[in-house]
Protein backbone atom coordinates (compact mmCIF):
# COMPACT_ATOMS: atom_id res chain seq x y z
CA UNK A 1 0.00 0.00 0.00
CA UNK A 2 1.60 3.49 -0.89
CA UNK A 3 1.90 5.97 1.59
CA UNK A 4 -0.77 8.75 0.41
CA UNK A 5 -3.58 5.75 0.37
CA UNK A 6 -3.16 4.66 3.50
CA UNK A 7 -3.14 8.30 5.37
CA UNK A 8 -6.54 8.93 3.50
CA UNK A 9 -8.04 5.83 4.95
CA UNK A 10 -6.98 6.67 8.25
CA UNK A 11 -8.38 10.11 7.50
CA UNK A 12 -12.07 8.23 6.88
CA UNK A 13 -11.35 6.20 9.72
CA UNK A 14 -11.10 8.68 12.60
CA UNK A 15 -13.90 9.99 12.40
CA UNK A 16 -15.89 6.53 11.70
CA UNK A 17 -13.96 5.16 15.05
CA UNK A 18 -11.95 6.76 17.01
CA UNK A 19 -12.95 10.50 16.92
CA UNK A 20 -16.86 9.16 16.37
CA UNK A 21 -18.79 12.51 16.58
CA UNK A 22 -21.72 10.64 18.49
CA UNK A 23 -20.44 8.78 21.25
CA UNK A 24 -16.57 9.99 21.27
CA UNK A 25 -16.84 14.01 21.15
CA UNK A 26 -20.94 13.78 22.10
CA UNK A 27 -21.45 16.48 18.85
CA UNK A 28 -24.74 17.62 17.37
CA UNK A 29 -26.84 15.65 20.43
CA UNK A 30 -30.36 17.76 19.17
CA UNK A 31 -30.82 15.65 16.13
CA UNK A 32 -29.41 12.60 17.17
CA UNK A 33 -31.85 12.59 19.93
CA UNK A 34 -34.79 13.94 17.98
CA UNK A 35 -35.27 11.83 14.80
CA UNK A 36 -34.30 8.62 16.41
CA UNK A 37 -37.10 7.16 17.24
CA UNK A 38 -37.07 4.87 14.01
CA UNK A 39 -34.37 3.26 12.15
CA UNK A 40 -35.76 5.53 8.90
CA UNK A 41 -35.61 8.67 10.46
CA UNK A 42 -32.20 7.97 11.32
CA UNK A 43 -30.59 6.18 8.64
CA UNK A 44 -32.20 9.51 6.74
CA UNK A 45 -31.38 11.87 8.76
CA UNK A 46 -27.60 10.68 8.58
CA UNK A 47 -27.15 10.45 5.10
CA UNK A 48 -28.96 14.05 4.60
CA UNK A 49 -26.04 15.54 7.38
CA UNK A 50 -23.21 13.34 5.80
CA UNK A 51 -24.21 15.27 2.67
CA UNK A 52 -24.00 18.23 3.51
CA UNK A 53 -21.22 17.80 5.15
CA UNK A 54 -18.89 16.38 2.69
CA UNK A 55 -20.14 19.05 0.11
CA UNK A 56 -19.76 22.14 2.33
CA UNK A 57 -16.07 21.15 3.44
CA UNK A 58 -15.05 20.70 0.07
CA UNK A 59 -16.26 24.15 -0.75
CA UNK A 60 -14.96 25.61 2.67
CA UNK A 61 -11.43 23.91 1.80
CA UNK A 62 -11.57 25.28 -1.77
CA UNK A 63 -12.83 28.81 -0.35
CA UNK A 64 -9.70 28.88 2.60
CA UNK A 65 -6.96 31.30 0.72
CA UNK A 66 -9.99 33.68 -0.24
CA UNK A 67 -11.91 33.84 3.20
CA UNK A 68 -10.80 36.28 5.77
CA UNK A 69 -10.00 34.89 8.85
CA UNK A 70 -12.44 37.85 10.41
CA UNK A 71 -15.34 36.72 8.77
CA UNK A 72 -14.59 33.09 8.54
CA UNK A 73 -17.47 31.65 10.58
CA UNK A 74 -19.86 33.79 9.14
CA UNK A 75 -18.77 32.64 5.21
CA UNK A 76 -18.92 28.87 6.52
CA UNK A 77 -22.69 29.37 8.28
CA UNK A 78 -23.47 30.93 4.62
CA UNK A 79 -21.73 28.43 2.65
CA UNK A 80 -23.82 25.37 5.40
CA UNK A 81 -27.51 26.98 4.85
CA UNK A 82 -26.87 26.72 1.15
CA UNK A 83 -26.24 23.72 1.26
CA UNK A 84 -28.82 22.51 3.77
CA UNK A 85 -31.53 24.51 1.57
CA UNK A 86 -30.30 22.04 -1.27
CA UNK A 87 -30.91 18.87 1.02
CA UNK A 88 -34.24 20.57 2.46
CA UNK A 89 -35.99 21.11 -0.95
CA UNK A 90 -35.11 17.71 -1.84
CA UNK A 91 -35.99 15.71 0.44
CA UNK A 92 -39.21 17.45 0.16
CA UNK A 93 -39.26 16.52 -4.10
CA UNK A 94 -38.44 12.76 -2.42
CA UNK A 95 -40.82 12.03 0.04
CA UNK A 96 -43.23 14.15 1.47
CA UNK A 97 -44.21 11.70 4.10
CA UNK A 98 -40.21 11.60 5.06
CA UNK A 99 -40.36 15.36 5.58
CA UNK A 100 -42.76 15.45 7.55
CA UNK A 101 -41.09 12.82 10.00
CA UNK A 102 -38.23 14.88 10.00
CA UNK A 103 -39.86 18.23 10.23
CA UNK A 104 -37.84 21.14 11.02
CA UNK A 105 -34.76 18.88 12.47
CA UNK A 106 -33.60 19.12 8.61
CA UNK A 107 -33.46 22.95 8.44
CA UNK A 108 -31.68 23.00 11.91
CA UNK A 109 -28.63 21.16 9.98
CA UNK A 110 -27.45 24.06 9.57
CA UNK A 111 -26.59 24.32 13.46
CA UNK A 112 -25.34 21.09 13.80
CA UNK A 113 -22.14 21.56 15.78
CA UNK A 114 -19.99 18.80 13.92
CA UNK A 115 -20.70 20.39 10.27
CA UNK A 116 -19.31 23.33 11.98
CA UNK A 117 -16.75 21.81 13.92
CA UNK A 118 -15.43 19.95 10.79
CA UNK A 119 -14.78 23.37 8.83
CA UNK A 120 -12.91 25.21 11.10
CA UNK A 121 -11.09 22.52 12.85
CA UNK A 122 -10.30 20.33 9.43
CA UNK A 123 -11.19 21.71 6.13
CA UNK A 124 -10.23 25.21 6.48
CA UNK A 125 -6.65 24.34 6.91
CA UNK A 126 -6.74 21.16 4.33
CA UNK A 127 -6.84 20.78 0.83
CA UNK A 128 -10.39 19.80 -0.58
CA UNK A 129 -9.31 15.87 -0.93
CA UNK A 130 -8.55 14.88 2.43
CA UNK A 131 -10.94 17.60 3.51
CA UNK A 132 -13.62 15.91 1.87
CA UNK A 133 -12.25 12.15 2.78
CA UNK A 134 -12.56 13.35 6.68
CA UNK A 135 -15.82 14.98 6.22
CA UNK A 136 -17.19 11.65 4.61
CA UNK A 137 -15.77 9.39 7.71
CA UNK A 138 -17.51 11.93 9.98
CA UNK A 139 -20.78 11.42 8.28
CA UNK A 140 -20.61 7.83 8.34
CA UNK A 141 -19.42 7.64 12.36
CA UNK A 142 -22.15 10.02 12.77
CA UNK A 143 -24.98 8.12 10.55
CA UNK A 144 -23.79 4.51 12.72
CA UNK A 145 -24.32 6.63 15.70
CA UNK A 146 -27.69 7.77 15.05
CA UNK A 147 -28.44 4.07 13.72
CA UNK A 148 -27.28 2.95 17.21
CA UNK A 149 -30.04 4.71 18.56
CA UNK A 150 -32.57 4.08 16.21
CA UNK A 151 -32.32 0.60 16.52
CA UNK A 152 -32.33 0.30 20.03
CA UNK A 153 -35.38 2.85 20.07
CA UNK A 154 -37.83 1.38 17.68
CA UNK A 155 -36.96 -2.09 18.99
CA UNK A 156 -37.91 -1.58 22.25
CA UNK A 157 -40.54 1.11 21.82
CA UNK A 158 -42.45 0.20 19.33
CA UNK A 159 -40.92 -3.52 19.10
CA UNK A 160 -40.29 -3.15 15.05
CA UNK A 161 -37.18 -2.99 13.28
CA UNK A 162 -37.89 -0.61 9.43
CA UNK A 163 -41.49 -0.67 10.05
CA UNK A 164 -41.67 -4.95 10.41
CA UNK A 165 -43.00 -6.45 13.73
CA UNK A 166 -40.86 -8.40 15.46
CA UNK A 167 -42.59 -10.22 18.01
CA UNK A 168 -45.63 -11.59 18.82
CA UNK A 169 -48.56 -10.27 19.74
CA UNK A 170 -48.15 -10.90 23.66
CA UNK A 171 -45.47 -8.05 23.15
CA UNK A 172 -46.11 -4.88 25.55
CA UNK A 173 -44.02 -2.01 23.62
CA UNK A 174 -41.73 -0.01 25.84
CA UNK A 175 -43.45 3.30 25.01
CA UNK A 176 -41.15 5.55 27.29
CA UNK A 177 -38.23 4.33 25.06
CA UNK A 178 -39.39 6.33 21.72
CA UNK A 179 -40.87 9.35 24.03
CA UNK A 180 -38.16 12.24 24.88
CA UNK A 181 -36.89 10.71 28.28
CA UNK A 182 -35.99 7.63 25.64
CA UNK A 183 -33.78 9.07 23.90
CA UNK A 184 -31.56 10.22 26.97
CA UNK A 185 -31.59 7.14 28.39
CA UNK A 186 -30.29 4.93 25.65
CA UNK A 187 -27.79 7.67 24.63
CA UNK A 188 -26.49 7.02 28.21
CA UNK A 189 -26.70 3.66 27.99
CA UNK A 190 -24.62 3.65 24.93
CA UNK A 191 -21.82 6.10 26.37
CA UNK A 192 -21.68 3.64 29.82
CA UNK A 193 -21.27 0.87 27.73
CA UNK A 194 -18.28 2.22 25.69
CA UNK A 195 -16.67 3.49 28.48
CA UNK A 196 -17.08 0.15 30.21
CA UNK A 197 -15.24 -1.41 27.23
CA UNK A 198 -12.58 1.45 27.49
CA UNK A 199 -12.07 0.48 31.23
CA UNK A 200 -11.83 -3.52 30.22
CA UNK A 201 -9.33 -2.93 27.70
CA UNK A 202 -6.81 -1.06 29.84
CA UNK A 203 -7.41 -3.29 32.58
CA UNK A 204 -6.60 -6.11 30.24
CA UNK A 205 -3.06 -4.25 28.91
CA UNK A 206 -2.53 -3.91 32.86
CA UNK A 207 -2.69 -6.97 33.16
CA UNK A 208 -0.29 -7.92 30.85
CA UNK A 209 2.37 -5.86 31.26
CA UNK A 210 2.28 -7.62 34.99
CA UNK A 211 2.79 -10.49 33.57
CA UNK A 212 5.20 -10.03 31.30
CA UNK A 213 7.05 -8.21 34.02
CA UNK A 214 6.74 -11.06 36.05
CA UNK A 215 8.06 -13.71 33.50
CA UNK A 216 11.00 -11.90 33.05
CA UNK B 1 -54.68 27.40 14.53
CA UNK B 2 -55.54 29.56 16.76
CA UNK B 3 -53.92 29.17 20.18
CA UNK B 4 -54.30 32.04 22.78
CA UNK B 5 -50.69 33.87 24.06
CA UNK B 6 -51.43 32.24 27.49
CA UNK B 7 -51.85 28.74 25.44
CA UNK B 8 -48.25 29.04 23.97
CA UNK B 9 -46.57 30.82 26.44
CA UNK B 10 -47.56 27.40 28.92
CA UNK B 11 -46.97 25.13 25.73
CA UNK B 12 -43.50 26.45 25.40
CA UNK B 13 -42.19 26.75 29.15
CA UNK B 14 -43.45 23.52 30.44
CA UNK B 15 -45.41 21.01 28.45
CA UNK B 16 -43.34 21.01 25.05
CA UNK B 17 -40.06 22.47 26.60
CA UNK B 18 -37.32 23.49 24.59
CA UNK B 19 -34.53 21.64 26.09
CA UNK B 20 -36.64 18.78 27.46
CA UNK B 21 -39.30 17.84 25.21
CA UNK B 22 -38.21 19.09 21.56
CA UNK B 23 -34.39 18.71 22.16
CA UNK B 24 -33.22 21.92 21.09
CA UNK B 25 -30.53 23.78 22.54
CA UNK B 26 -28.88 20.24 24.06
CA UNK B 27 -25.33 21.50 23.44
CA UNK B 28 -24.88 24.56 26.33
CA UNK B 29 -27.65 22.43 28.10
CA UNK B 30 -24.62 19.44 28.62
CA UNK B 31 -22.32 21.95 28.51
CA UNK B 32 -22.92 25.33 31.00
CA UNK B 33 -24.98 23.49 33.36
CA UNK B 34 -22.17 22.31 35.71
CA UNK B 35 -22.83 25.64 37.99
CA UNK B 36 -25.63 27.61 38.91
CA UNK B 37 -24.17 31.23 38.65
CA UNK B 38 -23.51 30.66 35.18
CA UNK B 39 -26.27 28.71 34.06
CA UNK B 40 -29.03 31.51 34.82
CA UNK B 41 -27.34 34.33 32.85
CA UNK B 42 -26.40 32.08 30.27
CA UNK B 43 -30.36 31.28 30.29
CA UNK B 44 -31.36 35.06 30.42
CA UNK B 45 -28.53 36.06 27.52
CA UNK B 46 -30.38 33.05 25.41
CA UNK B 47 -33.51 34.19 25.68
CA UNK B 48 -32.80 37.40 24.63
CA UNK B 49 -31.29 36.59 21.51
CA UNK B 50 -34.46 34.07 21.29
CA UNK B 51 -36.79 37.31 21.20
CA UNK B 52 -34.60 39.50 19.56
CA UNK B 53 -34.07 36.58 16.34
CA UNK B 54 -38.05 36.04 16.88
CA UNK B 55 -38.81 39.50 15.96
CA UNK B 56 -36.27 40.06 13.06
CA UNK B 57 -37.72 36.60 11.49
CA UNK B 58 -41.28 37.97 11.74
CA UNK B 59 -40.23 40.97 9.97
CA UNK B 60 -37.88 39.32 7.38
CA UNK B 61 -40.68 36.36 7.17
CA UNK B 62 -42.73 39.15 5.66
CA UNK B 63 -40.47 41.33 3.61
CA UNK B 64 -39.36 37.52 2.30
CA UNK B 65 -43.33 36.24 1.51
CA UNK B 66 -43.63 39.68 -0.32
CA UNK B 67 -40.88 39.30 -2.67
CA UNK B 68 -41.50 35.26 -3.23
CA UNK B 69 -38.32 34.19 -2.06
CA UNK B 70 -39.00 31.61 0.73
CA UNK B 71 -36.21 30.07 -0.54
CA UNK B 72 -33.64 32.34 1.18
CA UNK B 73 -35.44 32.53 4.70
CA UNK B 74 -32.96 29.87 6.17
CA UNK B 75 -30.10 31.28 5.29
CA UNK B 76 -31.33 34.99 6.12
CA UNK B 77 -32.73 33.49 9.73
CA UNK B 78 -28.84 32.34 10.00
CA UNK B 79 -27.43 35.73 9.73
CA UNK B 80 -29.74 37.74 11.67
CA UNK B 81 -28.86 35.25 14.66
CA UNK B 82 -25.38 35.46 14.29
CA UNK B 83 -25.64 39.75 14.32
CA UNK B 84 -27.71 39.24 17.30
CA UNK B 85 -25.44 37.00 19.10
CA UNK B 86 -22.71 39.96 18.33
CA UNK B 87 -24.70 42.38 20.01
CA UNK B 88 -25.10 40.07 23.01
CA UNK B 89 -21.29 39.70 23.15
CA UNK B 90 -20.28 43.69 22.97
CA UNK B 91 -22.80 44.19 25.55
CA UNK B 92 -21.61 41.79 27.65
CA UNK B 93 -18.07 42.52 27.20
CA UNK B 94 -18.55 46.20 28.23
CA UNK B 95 -21.13 46.29 31.60
CA UNK B 96 -19.90 42.53 32.49
CA UNK B 97 -16.65 41.31 31.92
CA UNK B 98 -16.10 38.72 34.32
CA UNK B 99 -19.38 36.53 33.76
CA UNK B 100 -18.02 37.37 30.20
CA UNK B 101 -15.32 35.12 30.87
CA UNK B 102 -16.93 32.83 32.48
CA UNK B 103 -19.55 32.07 29.47
CA UNK B 104 -16.61 31.85 27.80
CA UNK B 105 -16.54 29.62 24.63
CA UNK B 106 -20.45 28.99 25.03
CA UNK B 107 -21.58 32.85 24.31
CA UNK B 108 -20.77 32.72 20.59
CA UNK B 109 -21.94 29.23 20.41
CA UNK B 110 -25.40 30.50 20.90
CA UNK B 111 -25.79 30.96 16.90
CA UNK B 112 -25.23 27.22 16.76
CA UNK B 113 -28.26 26.84 19.52
CA UNK B 114 -30.59 24.98 17.87
CA UNK B 115 -33.33 26.66 19.87
CA UNK B 116 -32.52 29.27 18.73
CA UNK B 117 -33.33 28.81 14.73
CA UNK B 118 -35.82 26.65 16.30
CA UNK B 119 -38.23 29.67 17.43
CA UNK B 120 -37.45 31.41 14.16
CA UNK B 121 -38.29 28.13 12.25
CA UNK B 122 -41.56 26.91 14.17
CA UNK B 123 -42.86 30.09 14.45
CA UNK B 124 -42.62 30.59 10.81
CA UNK B 125 -43.91 26.98 10.23
CA UNK B 126 -47.21 27.20 12.50
CA UNK B 127 -47.84 30.64 10.79
CA UNK B 128 -47.56 32.83 14.37
CA UNK B 129 -48.56 36.75 13.99
CA UNK B 130 -46.73 38.88 16.10
CA UNK B 131 -48.05 38.28 19.39
CA UNK B 132 -48.08 34.49 19.27
CA UNK B 133 -44.08 34.85 17.83
CA UNK B 134 -43.38 37.26 20.80
CA UNK B 135 -44.75 35.07 23.79
CA UNK B 136 -43.89 31.61 21.84
CA UNK B 137 -40.17 32.77 22.25
CA UNK B 138 -39.95 34.87 25.35
CA UNK B 139 -41.88 30.71 26.67
CA UNK B 140 -39.47 29.00 25.28
CA UNK B 141 -36.32 31.14 26.14
CA UNK B 142 -37.91 31.01 29.94
CA UNK B 143 -38.75 27.16 29.67
CA UNK B 144 -34.80 27.05 28.73
CA UNK B 145 -33.88 28.67 31.38
CA UNK B 146 -35.96 26.32 33.93
CA UNK B 147 -34.55 23.44 32.45
CA UNK B 148 -30.49 24.93 32.55
CA UNK B 149 -31.36 26.07 36.30
CA UNK B 150 -33.09 22.74 37.18
CA UNK B 151 -30.27 20.46 35.76
CA UNK B 152 -27.12 23.36 37.23
CA UNK B 153 -28.66 22.45 41.02
CA UNK B 154 -29.15 18.88 40.40
CA UNK B 155 -25.62 18.89 39.13
CA UNK B 156 -23.80 20.81 42.02
CA UNK B 157 -25.31 18.33 44.80
CA UNK B 158 -23.86 15.53 42.39
CA UNK B 159 -20.70 16.59 43.17
CA UNK B 160 -20.60 16.31 46.71
CA UNK B 161 -22.25 12.34 46.11
CA UNK B 162 -20.68 9.35 45.42
CA UNK B 163 -20.87 8.46 42.00
CA UNK B 164 -19.42 4.84 40.31
CA UNK B 165 -16.29 6.47 38.41
CA UNK B 166 -17.93 4.52 35.00
CA UNK B 167 -20.66 6.58 35.04
CA UNK B 168 -18.96 9.96 35.57
CA UNK B 169 -19.33 12.94 33.20
CA UNK B 170 -21.47 12.71 30.12
CA UNK B 171 -23.46 9.68 30.27
CA UNK B 172 -24.64 10.98 34.13
CA UNK B 173 -25.68 14.08 32.98
CA UNK B 174 -27.63 12.56 29.82
CA UNK B 175 -29.09 9.81 32.57
CA UNK B 176 -30.00 12.95 34.74
CA UNK B 177 -31.79 14.99 31.71
CA UNK B 178 -33.87 11.71 31.13
CA UNK B 179 -34.90 11.85 34.84
CA UNK B 180 -35.89 15.49 33.99
CA UNK B 181 -37.12 14.90 31.25
CA UNK B 182 -39.71 12.15 32.67
CA UNK B 183 -40.65 14.91 35.47
CA UNK B 184 -41.39 17.30 32.50
CA UNK B 185 -43.81 14.42 31.28
CA UNK B 186 -46.36 15.34 33.47
CA UNK B 187 -47.15 18.27 32.05
CA UNK B 188 -48.47 17.04 28.95
CA UNK B 189 -51.46 18.76 28.07
CA UNK B 190 -51.51 21.58 30.15
CA UNK B 191 -51.58 23.96 27.55
CA UNK B 192 -54.74 22.45 26.10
Amino acid sequence: MNPSTAVTWDEFMEGVWRQNPVFVMVLGMCPTLAVTVSVVNALSMGVSTMLVLIASCGLVSMMRKITPKEVRIAVYIVIIATFVTVVDYAIQAISLTLYDALGAFIQLIVVNCIILGRAEAHAAKNPPLPAMINAAGMGVGFTIGLLALGTVREVLGAGTLFGVTLFGVGFQPWVIMVLPPGGFFVLGAWLLFFSWLERRKLRRRQAKLVEATQNA
Amino acid sequence: MHESAFQIFINALLANNFVLAMFLGLCPFLGVSGRLDTAFPMGVATTFVMLVASLCAYGLNLLLSAFHLEFLRLISYIVIIASAVQLVEMVLKKYSPKLFRALGIYLPLITTNCAVLGVALFQTAREYDFVQSVTFSVGGGAGFTLALVLMASVRERLTLSNVPDLAQGTALSLMLAGILSLSFMGFAGLGG
